[in-house]
């Protein structure tokens, strides 16, 4: 749905580009493809690996680590899980709803959300073709210790210790 | 060769999809499955935003952009910066090509982190969805935490890297 939103704000800018200078419309659609040319490899082993990550840490394995009483240690694993994975959010919200309703935890779901999307172990090399490894290990690292701090604060007030 | 060092990252993890073929055939399949649901998406994903990307690149000057998130850009710079990053739609790998782009036209660097931040983590379609399967209280609580989280990192990103680097990708990302 959303992406016919996207698909027709580009088709609308791009007639409008077009009919104020072929020219630039031809240079922009080069660049385009320029641009997506440079980072079509990377991303096609980054798609592969994902499959196989997914099918490894699979919704079994990943109640099994982060039930509701798995505490603090649920929290790191469940973050890490959500740093090494790929999974888009209209897959990972529903995902996380079933997994809660088979127990697992909101801070570790909330750990698991949040690192899943602030953390990109599969990313990072491509990441740091981008902005270098520094810039990218210090991203991801602070990422990934942020997702605690935002899992004990949705375990506060989702468990409703705080308001 | 140039090949091969491109395609690099494919052949290795070829090789590991192969590796768990040999383990379990069933986990291989539902890998390629995986796999290919994700290409679909890239690939219904990515045209827009790369077509979008060129305009851009085209069509907005260096200068505007300078002044709407450059070094002086202040409060305007970081409300645009997130609504950039959270308007958009798709995985964090396509902000990479527009932060080459933002860089390119010189947009000061806790602006690109906060508007990568904003991709990976605000978006507006994303919240609506995450509300109606998660519930309010998780998508606002963690909304809460993250807008100030986001500029916080950002802040500290640009702390602790040395102006010089900061020059360099910006020189780096010219050639892109």
């Amino acid at each position: 749905m959303r992406i016919i939103y996207l698909y027709g704000v580009s088709a609308v800018l791009l007639a409008l580009s077009f009919h104020k200078s072929r020219e630039k419309t031809k240079k922009a659609l080069k660049k385009a493809w320029k641009s997506f040319s440079k980072i079509f490899p990377a991303l096609l082993g980054i798609l592969i690996l994902v499959g196989v990550l997914l099918a490894v840490f699979d919704a079994d394995l990943i109640t099994m680590v982060i039930g509701d009483q798995s505490g603090w240690i649920g929290v790191v694993l469940s973050a890490t899980v959500g740093a090494i994975t790929l999974i888009p959010g209209f897959i990972a919200f529903p995902t996380a709803s079933v997994l809660i309703d088979n127990g697992a935890g909101y801070m570790q779901i909330g750990a698991f959300i949040s690192s899943l999307m602030m953390v990109g172990v599969v990313t990072a090399q491509m990441e740091a073709e981008y902005f270098g490894k520094r810039i990218t290990l210090i991203r991801n690292l602070m990422g990934f210790i942020f997702s605690f701090l935002v899992a004990y604060v949705i375990g506060r007030v989702v468990d409703g210790l705080w308001f | 060769m140039v090949l091969i060092k491109k395609f690099k990252g494919a052949l290795i993890s070829g090789i590991l999809l192969g590796l768990l073929f040999a383990w379990d055939a069933g986990k291989g399949i539902e890998a390629i499955k995986i796999s290919g649901f994700a290409l679909k998406e890239m690939l219904s994903i990515i045209p827009p935003i790369f077509i979008l990307l060129g305009l851009l690149d085209v069509w907005i000057s260096k200068e505007t952009m300078i002044k709407l998130m450059g070094k002086e850009s202040g409060a305007k710079g970081i409300l645009l910066a997130f609504f950039f990053g959270s308007a958009t739609v798709g995985p964090l790998y396509g902000a990479f090509p527009v932060a080459a782009v933002f860089m390119k036209k010189g947009v000061k660097f806790s602006n690109i982190m906060i508007f990568i931040g904003a991709w990976s983590t605000t978006k507006i379609p994303m919240l609506l969805f995450e509300i109606s399967s998660m519930g309010a209280p998780f998508a606002i609580t963690r909304l809460l935490v993250n807008i100030p989280g986001i500029i916080i990192m950002a802040w500290i990103i640009d702390l602790v890297t040395p102006d010089a680097e900061i020059e360099k990708l910006h020189q780096r990302m010219e050639k892109m």
